[in-house]
């Protein structure tokens, strides 16, 4: 389960962060804002790729002492990041993608929202409620 | 214990290379000695063998070996590795003694000599006893040695010598100081380097020996430390690969130890240096992965390692030594060709080694929180024999102490107390910093660009710790706008709260401020009580009071900055701070815009400046000024506001500078523009709003340009996409999205109020006066004076064109070349009101095509703008096209006497030229007269008059022309001789007669001229009627000055009987002419054809009848036979 998951807009301001209350919640925004320089090279070097049929999920962007990292990155170069605790090893890399791609799926429906303006801050409760579903419980 | 404990030591980090000591050299006197030393010493490049050499006396004491255990069964290690073994085997104990000593093979006193050389073989071998050690005689001669076998003497002698000093033939050496010294010197090393090699093989059998006698109780230790030394061994050997197979080994042997907290720290670090060396190696062997791999298992089986927790500071410390070691093992790697990528680079193992220095530092703040009062211990616990350890990673106090049980707590916690003192005098920040430094540069390096921010960020928090305000607010302001561009006001916010802590600690006024301003944004994250905090401190800053502390910092360091804001309250002067505002997110917004994009010169130039603030508490300027590009205006838009200073907070919103939250503020000017600057810009440059009075300090808020600031263009944008309804706000208040800045207006002319309209026929005709004619009238209510006109073909069309558009003001005459394409400012004079002014304009196109006129009046006007009288300049243009086409096209061609066409003609024989005039004017054109001009080379055959004078031709007409020319013998050429032109002199019908007639002149065509030799003429009826005499007679004429023979046949026809010489030949004089009678009597009625005549020059064999034929009628049309009757009227006829 993650400790932090993240919505970043097309031009990378973030449009969406949620970790665990019980950590600093600075660190979790450093993380994902260094792990965008990490996206940027990824979505740069596919660029050059086919760009109709690429894959949206970036895999491990990183891997630090104690969080691994993951990315993901829509069509419209919206980019979700994840942030998984290291010692959390039940973790496959698939799961991490269906993780997403529901991510994805809550994302598409906010966009869908007539009243949420592409580019504003989410606050939806249902994303909320699907986030909170793929986080760590607090305790 | 130094502050670089944790760092590795020395001969640990070299290259192990195979250790030689030379004897016998005497360096400092003997410059034969000397040359040889420097050849072994000077220039080692990789291509020499690795030794490292060492200039020893014949006598040097080398370390005492200790006598052989025979038995491990009672023996009980002490620690895992010695710390002086590795030194020992670099740089004392070496692989191989080499005896240099000077005698030649013919010396005089041999036996002498010999026996010397062998005391002094002894003397080492005595120094040496019980290490296996080699040793070497080098025989340095003055004289260069004969090919083997040859020197019977030096073979015999050298035998004796081997054994009298009891030498294998293989470690005696013979070096010759000759010209091939270094060459000498690299056969005799590579000799030594074998030896060596030999030397390192025994020392690791003789290890591995030992494992035999270990059990696995008691000789754990000995289990790593006898792996170690293999590998070690097999390093010095350079046998890279069996090393690393054996460090492996030994480092799963270290991980094997049963440890405890008291022998952890050796466990570790034993674990940590063979790491290093696995690393290296692996680096080495350029299997990097590998190497990353082995790194990551060392630290996840060390990691939780953590050893005592009084001295867990020590834990971190030894894991941050892990990571940097490793980031210059891989930097180092780097540099020697290996490629990093963005992921896996250096910059994450000094990020980690630095995120351990800060922990090492909390922990050491925590855990070394000793009072004042609490002493160093007495001994010192940390003091040793020799002011070394014996063993790698063990306590100064229980050296070689293997129990687990604490024989002596006290001792313990003296040693435990020392050891946190010591850490207290540690500056960590250094080593944060110097770590995280290092980490920046290589994320620099493979692109994080954010990464690299976060990390002087963070060095940026550790200045501010480490008190060093002004490298720390110099770091952070220059991340500052990275995330402010990329909009992560958390972030933001968070680096801005530690700046201000600075520029407070530091009594820094300007960046106070500025930060201050921010932080109270809409960008600052902060809770509204921080907000209100900030806001109430800005406002002290602007009464020169001093603000209250931030809070979370430094006691000491907040009483120092109390001091240093007292000082700056009493200091006057530079109380006056210019902050451009734009590059950052100030808590006032600003937007300027003129109401219009344009402004009529007489009508007043508006300007609206919205403000809005976004602090918790309403907040008064003293000042809103607004810059433009024309300096002149900055007079017109000042709003100034006089107030107390104590009145600063009041909560008072009448005020006109007094901002409430959230609420937009309009500020309305109006100022008249100059005439001079119509057809200018007028630009807002800048937007200075002032904060503070006279009284205390004054702050200066610029905006360049309408304003706006580092977030307004994205919140416009968003605010442009939103479909959200705006809610209702009272009449006069607006929405902030909805006001658009416009930092720039023009300044046009006043509108002009009068007609001008143009009259005229189109299209034109070329070359004629064509007549524009120009009416102005006048629709103002006052007189208009000095009107002028240009006019004109309108200038930036075709260049040829203008060389072939006149124009004139005087129809009367025809323009000539001098004329030009646009009349410039005619002077119209002026003119009443309701005045009218018609005005001609003659426009003479030389060449067919579109053309573009332009028509410009301009006037001048007095009026009133603002009760301020102006003079205004007001045009008008008005442009036209106008098609040019020809009024009329030309048809010449030439045709004989019969009408028939002609492609040449012939000498001296008369033929035709009709002119055909096809009018393609819309209009009706009259041509006044034409004229046939001929050349030189053509004369007429009559007179020549024109027959279309004063005719009108309406569109389609033509009218047609013929003239009887002759040309007269020339010599001709390939294109044909020149006939002349043809003028013809035209107008339009419905010009005026003042207007001049052009005359358009058409030249003729040339036409080819060709001389015959002879001419037939036939004279015949019109036509012939059946069976009646039909009379034909051919005129011949010999047209050369030659007399001719001519040959005349008639063909028969079956048309008609003939009477005449049916064949005949005869001869023409020059110049005459001979006739020949035909009878002809035709026997069908109809078209016929004539019996034709087959003329046959004798003297111009070319000259074919053929040609000749042209000239005779072919046919005859045949009537029949008719009644009397109608013969009769015919006769009568």
């Amino acid at each position: 389960m993650a400790v932090c998951v993240a919505v970043i807009a097309k031009e990378n301001y973030p449009l969406y962060i949620r970790s665990t209350p019980t950590e600093n919640q600075l660190k979790f925004h450093y993380t994902v804002h260094t792990s965008l320089d990490v996206v940027d090279e990824k979505i740069s070097a596919m660029g050059k790729a086919v760009m109709d049929q690429r894959e949206l999920y970036l895999g491990l962007l990183y891997p630090t002492e104690d969080y691994k990292v993951y990315g993901y990155v829509t069509n419209s170069k919206v980019k979700f990041v994840m942030v998984v605790d290291s010692s959390n090893t039940s973790l496959r890399d698939n799961e991490i993608r269906s993780m997403f791609r529901k991510l994805h799926n809550s994302y598409t429906d906010v966009m869908c929202n007539p009243f949420y303006n592409p580019g504003d801050p989410i606050q939806s409760r249902a994303f909320d409620n699907t986030v909170t579903s793929m986080m760590v419980p607090a305790c | 214990m130094s502050p670089t404990q944790w760092d590795f030591p020395v001969e640990l980090c070299c290259r192990p290379m195979a250790f030689v000591t030379l004897t016998g050299l005497d360096v400092t006197f003997n410059a034969v000695h000397r040359a040889i030393w420097d050849a072994f010493c000077a220039n080692r490049r990789a291509d020499r063998v690795p030794i490292s050499f060492k200039v020893l006396p014949g006598d040097h004491e080398y370390p005492k070996c200790r006598t052989k255990r025979t038995s491990y069964e009672w023996y009980i290690p002490k620690g895992i590795l010695k710390t002086g073994w590795m030194n020992k085997h670099l740089n004392l104990v070496p692989a191989l003694v080499v005896v240099f000593y000077e005698l030649d093979w013919d010396e005089a006193q041999w036996k002498e000599k010999q026996s010397e050389c062998a005391t002094r073989v002894e003397i080492v071998r005595q120094s040496l006893q019980g290490r296996n050690t080699k040793v070497a005689v080098v025989l340095i001669q003055k004289k260069t040695p004969l090919p083997p076998g040859e020197d019977m003497i030096a073979s015999e002698r050298a035998a004796a010598l081997c054994n009298a000093c009891d030498l294998s033939g293989k470690s005696l050496f013979v070096l010759p100081h000759t010209d091939h010294l270094v060459g000498y010197i690299i056969r005799l090393e590579n000799a030594f380097y074998e030896h060596a090699q030999t030397y390192y093989y025994t020392e690791i059998r003789r290890v591995k020996s030992h494992k035999e006698f270990l059990n696995k109780t008691t000789h754990q230790l000995l289990f790593v430390r006898h792996q170690f030394k293999i590998a070690f061994f097999s390093e010095l050997k350079q046998d890279t690969q069996n090393a690393l197979k054996n460090y492996r080994t030994a480092y799963n042997l270290v991980h094997e130890l049963r440890s405890h907290e008291t022998n952890m720290l050796e466990i570790k670090t034993m674990a940590g240096f063979i790491n290093y060396k696995i690393c290296r190696l692996c680096f080495q062997h350029n299997t990097p992965l590998d190497a990353i791999a082995q790194f990551r298992k060392h630290i996840d089986l060390c990691k939780k390692k953590i050893g005592s927790a009084e001295l867990s500071f020590e834990h971190a410390a030894w894991m941050s030594k892990q990571f940097q070691a490793f980031g210059d093992l891989f930097d180092e790697a780097i540099k020697l060709g290996l490629t990093a990528i963005q992921t896996q680079n250096p910059g994450f193992y000094y990020q980690q080694a630095a995120y351990y220095a800060q922990e090492r530092k909390q922990l050491a703040g925590h855990l070394c929180n000793h009072e004042a009062s609490v002493a160093y211990p007495s001994p010192d616990p940390l003091e040793t024999v020799n002011g070394v350890l014996d063993f790698y990673g063990q306590r100064a106090w229980r050296q070689g102490i293997l129990s687990f049980d604490l024989s002596d707590p006290e001792k313990e916690k003296a040693g435990i107390l020392a050891l946190q003192l010591k850490e207290i005098e540690v500056i960590h920040s250094e080593l944060i910093i110097s770590l995280l430094s290092n980490a920046v540069a290589q994320f620099k390096k493979y692109k994080c660009p954010r990464m690299k921010s976060h990390l002087m960020v963070q060095m940026g928090e550790e200045y501010y710790h480490a008190k060093d305000y002004t490298k720390a607010l110099k770091l952070l302001d220059y991340v500052m706008c990275d995330y402010r561009s990329e909009r992560w006001w958390t972030l933001l916010t968070s680096i801005l709260t530690t700046a201000l802590k600075c520029a407070y600690l530091m009594a820094q006024l300007k960046d106070y401020i500025t930060y201050s301003l921010e932080l109270l944004g809409r960008a600052s994250t902060l809770k509204e009580d921080q907000k209100s905090r900030i806001e109430k401190n800005l406002i002290k800053v602007l009464m020169n009071e001093s603000p209250d502390p931030e809070p979370e910092c430094d006691v000491t360091m907040v009483k120092t900055a109390q001091r240093l804001w007292a000082d700056r309250v009493s200091l006057a002067g530079s109380n006056l701070f210019t902050i451009e505002v734009q590059e950052f997110v100030p808590f006032v917004q600003c937007k300027a815009k003129f109401l219009s994009p344009t402004f009529h010169v007489d009508s007043p130039v508006e300007l609206h400046v919205y403000l809005r603030t976004d602090c918790p508490h309403p907040i008064r300027f003293s000042k809103l000024c607004i810059g433009f590009s024309n300096q002149e205006y900055n007079q017109f838009c000042v709003v100034e506001e006089q107030y107390h200073a104590s009145e600063i907070l009041e909560q008072s919103t009448q005020g006109t500078m007094c901002l409430v939250p959230g609420k937009t503020r309009k500020f309305t000017f109006k100022f008249v523009a100059k005439t001079e600057d119509v057809g200018k810009k007028i630009e807002i440059s800048s937007v200075d709003l002032i904060l503070g009075g006279d009284a205390g300090r004054c702050v200066i808020l610029n905006w360049r340009g309408g304003g706006g600031d580092a977030a307004s263009s994205q919140e416009a944008v968003q605010a442009s996409r939103s479909f959200k309804r705006r809610p209702k706000l009272p009449e006069n208040e607006v929405h902030w999205d909805s006001v658009a800045i416009q930092a720039s207006t023009m300044i046009v002319s006043r509108v002009p109020k009068i007609s001008v309209q143009l009259h005229h026929e189109p299209p034109a005709l070329n070359n004629e006066m064509y007549c524009l004619k120009i009416t102005i009238q006048s629709q103002e209510t006052t007189v208009i004076r000095d009107v002028k006109i240009t006019a004109g073909l309108k200038p930036g069309q075709d260049a040829n064109l203008t060389q072939k558009t006149l124009v004139s003001l005087n129809g009367a005459e025809l323009c000539d070349d001098s004329s030009p394409a646009l009349l410039t400012d005619i002077p119209v004079g002026d003119l009443q009101p309701g005045g009218k002014i018609e005005m001609p304009l003659y426009i003479c196109c030389g060449t067919e095509g579109t053309r573009i006129f332009l028509v410009y009046v301009s006037y001048l006007i007095e009026t009133f703008v603002e009760d301020r009288q102006i003079i205004c300049k007001c045009h008008k243009d008005e442009t036209v096209t106008i098609e040019t086409v020809f009024p009329f096209e030309v048809a010449v061609k030439f045709v004989s006497i019969k009408f028939e066409h002609l492609d040449r003609v012939y000498t001296d024989i008369p033929f035709l030229l009709m002119t055909d005039i096809l009018s393609t004017s819309p209009w009706a054109l009259t041509i006044k007269s034409s004229q046939l001009q001929l050349a030189s080379s053509i004369t007429s055959a009559d007179q020549l008059e024109s027959h279309v004078e004063n005719i009108v031709l309406q569109t389609g007409e033509s009218a047609s022309e013929c003239f009887c020319l002759q040309c007269p013998p020339v010599v001709s050429n390939q294109t044909g001789v020149a006939t002349g032109c043809y003028v013809i002199s035209w107008k339009r019908s419905s010009a005026d007669n003042s207007v001049p007639v052009v005359n358009t002149m058409i030249t003729l065509p040339h036409v080819m001229v060709e001389t015959i030799p002879l001419h037939i003429r036939a004279d015949l009826p019109s036509f012939g009627r059946v069976r009646e005499s039909l009379p034909v007679k051919y005129h011949l004429q010999n047209k050369t000055s030659l007399v001719q023979d001519i040959e005349i046949a008639v063909e028969p026809s079956d048309a008609f009987m003939f009477s005449g010489l049916k064949m005949i030949r005869l001869q023409i004089l020059p110049g005459t002419e001979q006739e020949m009678l035909y009878n002809f009597y035709p026997l069908m009625a109809g078209y016929q054809q004539l019996p034709s005549l087959n003329i046959n020059l004798l003297r111009f064999p070319n000259f074919t009848s053929h040609l000749l034929k042209r000239f005779l009628p072919t046919h005859i049309f045949v009537k029949p036979q008719g009644r009397q009757a109608e013969e009769d009227s015919i006769e009568a006829a």
